[in-house]
């Protein structure tokens, strides 16, 4: 390397490679709905997430943003970085909001007051907008079955106003309402987890997703808005400014997550499990945490606890993608 | 737009503050966020575009000899190109 | 020729929606608005209706959806009342900054605690400052001549706002009323297409909701709040097309024997036709009194609340709201200050009754105009008399 040249830490290689070959980012739409020139922090994988569904959406929808990292650096008055019809309102209804043009669009539909051309709805909200303040309007919107995309850009707190915890927010995180100290560990609740609860209403589509695996989340987006009905995907952010990482490293961050089964890709159709990625041995926690700086004061019994429930939990979900025979027989 | 964000009235502004002009933000220079550029090494590049694909920006594009090159203009310096690329392409300068 | 039903107030919306031939329809239940929403359910069920009716799982996501398909150019109805309206709140001044019309029936409720779901008007008095048209009805024709002015004033497009239309829960919702129902063609007329002018829509994107930083906000806000008081033109003209059509006119302020009155009441809502009882009463007895009857709330009607008062001696303002620890009930403060600069103007006395659903009686109006104009001579240590409350 030559001499002033910021040292890249090569953390590991990847394990896993995507089921396409390297000619194939050439295959993926040139065009930017998400115009370069917003504002996301530097290295900010939720701007890749973002960037990489539009690309799979294309111009034929309606995408309803929650408040949050995405609505603001990409939509400061006078400007606007989106190149699709986009509406933003408030933090906890977008799900609400999308109900209600996905019906408005059906009704003028049948009443032959626009174009047959159908548009499709897409939410993007975060995590707070989706498992805490979001959760009703969502729940409501599944239940009702209206024909929608939902996709929650999980960056795993509140980004957006400074870092502040949310019911997404991995145990032993700290975050600014719920900080490591002398007295705690940060976070002290398991994550909630959101694709077992959107899978609870039945709807025909759910899935989890993340950048560092760009054709999968691609893929998976195309998936949803084919879907008839509401469809669900989880899509893990990575963010270096809350985890306190190196911007460089978001893509490989969210790679370990998923290597080490914290955030395991997987699609449920119609109520079946699938594995999208197999992983016959999990890489050890530490790879990820130790590279974040939201981990770094936890004791190694925390880690070690950390540790047993990823495996547990990946446990249980393979279990769901291969359920005992017994039952079928 | 023709007026500067701090000159606008009242009149200039669409109903409901509708933004009308798709993508207009594109006006708005990241570029001098960075404080490291990428260096692309054209030998080591494979033209396969993963750069171009993790890109939070962008910002990344096709020149007319196939290799991809950071717009300059937005590139905030974030280094997941340098990270990614699987030939060790690109690497990371000090500087703007 | 218009058909005149004895008819529910409540099913009477829902007739006028169907007349509208309304889009979408996001309701949650709420006492005393449900019979409206549960009538529009029939009439779509049974296909009288042609509308996407959204049962959705709280009024936030009520006027949310709401708002979401009136962006995308679908005419919008919704219903609520007191904790509803209230649950709702951010929401509103979302429709009305982001230019979204929505119509809204509001069957006005008493506001917890205590839980209570009779009439008064302190739901729609927590909501004075969203920037909606609003509007008050005395009576069941009133209630659907209104609603349907409702549409076509919020779709113009130079208003594009939305509006509540306001009528007492239970002594209006409930009530039965020989009600002439317009027919279909009449309305079709009245009420062109809603077409938003930058609807979210493929062929031509647009963003909705960026957000306002200090060197912007200011201005935003002075552009709705040009946009709703010059809406006053077009509520008043509609009013005056609707007259000529249908042969009932509306006005901002309405008057009944205030002519050469002395002493006047003003009062909101279906308490107005108690009161013109009263009035007649008293009338026979000799008494110089008159009536002002405030329909429009929002934009407020200044020149013709002026005009209406300006002979007065003393006027008697009935609030069915109260603002806590402040300055006499919300009606009356805003007379007041509308009022203040004025060389001639009456004594302003204010009262506050008909909480919680109590009812006001003719000899309670009676007894609420004495009592005024003694307050008028004598003057009072509190900002306002509370009427009926047990000592």
């Amino acid at each position: 390397m030559e001499e002033n040249t910021i040292s890249v830490p090569r953390v590991v290689p990847r394990k896993i490679k995507e089921k396409y070959a390297v000619q194939a980012p050439r295959l993926v739409t040139k065009d930017e709905f998400l115009a370069p020139g917003h504002r996301a922090c530097v290295g900010c994988a939720e701007a890749l997430a973002v960037r990489l569904a539009c690309k799979a959406l294309g111009a034929n929808v309606i995408i309803v943003t929650a408040t949050g990292c995405i609505e603001i650096i990409s939509s400061q008055l006078p400007w606007t970085s989106w190149r699709v019809p986009w509406i933003h309102t408030l933090f906890e209804n977008t799900a609400a909001v999308a109900s209600g043009i996905e019906a408005g669009l059906r009704a003028m539909l049948k009443k032959e007051r626009r174009s047959a051309k159908e548009t499709k709805v897409v939410v993007m909200a975060g995590d707070g907008g989706t498992s805490d303040i979001g959760i009703q309007a969502l729940s409501g919107a599944l239940e009702r079955g209206h024909d929608f995309l939902y996709l929650c850009f999980d960056n795993e707190a509140y980004m957006n106003t400074g870092i502040q915890r949310s019911s997404a927010t991995p145990f032993g995180a700290s975050t600014t309402t719920a900080p490591a100290g002398k007295m705690s560990i940060g976070q002290v609740t398991w994550k909630k987890n959101m694709p077992a609860i959107v899978a609870a209403h039945d709807i025909p589509y759910v899935a989890t997703a993340c950048p560092s695996y760009p054709f999968d989340l691609m893929d998976k987006v195309a998936k949803g808005i084919a879907t008839q009905g509401p469809a669900y995907i989880h899509i893990l952010s990575v963010c270096p400014t809350g985890w306190r990482s190196a911007p460089n490293l978001s893509i490989r961050l969210g790679s370990l997550a998923v290597e080490t089964g914290i955030f395991p890709l997987y699609e449920i159709e119609d109520g079946k499990y699938n594995l999208s990625i197999d992983l016959p041995t999990l890489r050890p926690v530490t790879d990820y945490m130790e590279l974040q700086g939201r981990f770094k004061h936890l004791p190694e019994e925390t880690v070690k606890k950390i540790q047993h429930r990823v495996e547990e939990e990946y446990t249980k979900l393979t279990e769901k993608v291969a359920p005992t025979k017994g039952l079928s027989e | 737009m023709a007026k500067l964000e701090g000159e606008l009235t009242w009149k200039d502004l669409e109903i409901g503050s509708i933004v009308v002009e798709p993508g207009n933000a594109s006006q708005y220079q990241t570029g001098d966020w960075r404080s490291q550029r990428p260096a692309l090494d054209v030998k080591r590049c494979i033209k396969c575009g993963i750069c171009y694909i993790f890109c939070p920006e962008g910002c990344i594009i096709q020149n007319a000899e196939g290799y991809f090159e950071s717009n300059l203009f937005y590139c905030k310096g974030c280094g997941i190109c340098a990270c990614e690329c699987p030939t060790e392409a690109i690497t990371m300068v000090e500087g703007e | 020729m218009a058909k005149r039903v004895g008819i529910e107030i409540s099913a009477a919306i829902g007739e006028a929606v169907k007349l509208a031939n309304v889009d979408v329809v996001a309701s949650y239940p709420i006492t005393p608005q449900t019979h409206i929403v549960e009538h529009i359910a029939e009439l779509v069920a049974d296909g009288e209706l042609d509308a996407a009716y959204i049962p959705v799982e709280s009024e936030h996501s009520a006027m949310s959806a709401c708002l979401g398909a009136s962006a995308v150019g679908a005419r919008t109805f919704t219903a609520s009342a007191g904790q509803g309206l209230e649950l709702m709140h951010e929401v509103l001044y979302i429709a009305s900054s982001m230019r979204l019309p929505v119509v809204m029936a509001v069957t006005n409720r008493a506001l917890s605690a205590p839980l209570s779901v009779w009439g008064d008007h302190s739901d729609a008095m927590a909501v004075r400052d969203t920037g909606w048209i609003q509007i008050f009805t005395e009576n069941g024709q009133e209630v659907i001549d209104n609603v349907l002015c409702a549409f076509r004033i919020g779709e113009d497009r130079g208003v594009l706002l939305p509006v509540m239309i306001h009528l007492d829960g239970f002594h209006l919702s409930h009530m039965i009323e020989p009600i002439y129902i317009p027919e279909q063609s009449e309305v079709d007329k009245f009420i062109p297409p809603y077409q938003h002018p930058l609807p979210l829509n493929p062929d031509k994107p647009v963003t909705m909701g960026a957000f306002g930083p200090p060197f912007i906000y200011t201005e935003t806000k002075k552009a709705q709040e040009v946009n709703l008081t010059a809406a006053k033109e077009v509520i008043l003209q509609c009013w005056e097309d609707f007259g000529s059509i249908f042969q009932r006119y509306y006005h901002p302020v309405e008057t009944y024997h205030s002519e050469d009155a002395k002493i006047l009441l003003l009062t909101m809502g279906s308490y107005s036709e108690t009161a013109t009882m009263t009035i007649d009463t008293l009338r026979e007895e000799g008494k110089n009194v008159g009536l002002v009857k405030l329909r429009l709330w929002r934009p407020f009607p200044f020149a013709e609340i002026r005009q209406a008062v300006k002979d007065a001696e003393v006027l008697i303002v009935l609030d069915r709201a109260l603002s806590f620890g402040g300055p006499a009930g919300p009606v009356c403060s805003e007379i007041k200050a509308a009022l203040y600069n004025e060389d001639k103007k009456p004594k302003v006395v204010s009262f506050v009754g008909g909480l919680g659903g109590r009812d006001i009686t003719p000899d309670g109006f009676r007894e609420i105009i004495n009592r005024g104009i003694e307050i008028s001579r004598t003057g009072s240590e509190q900002e306002f008399e509370m009427f009926g409350v047990r000592e």
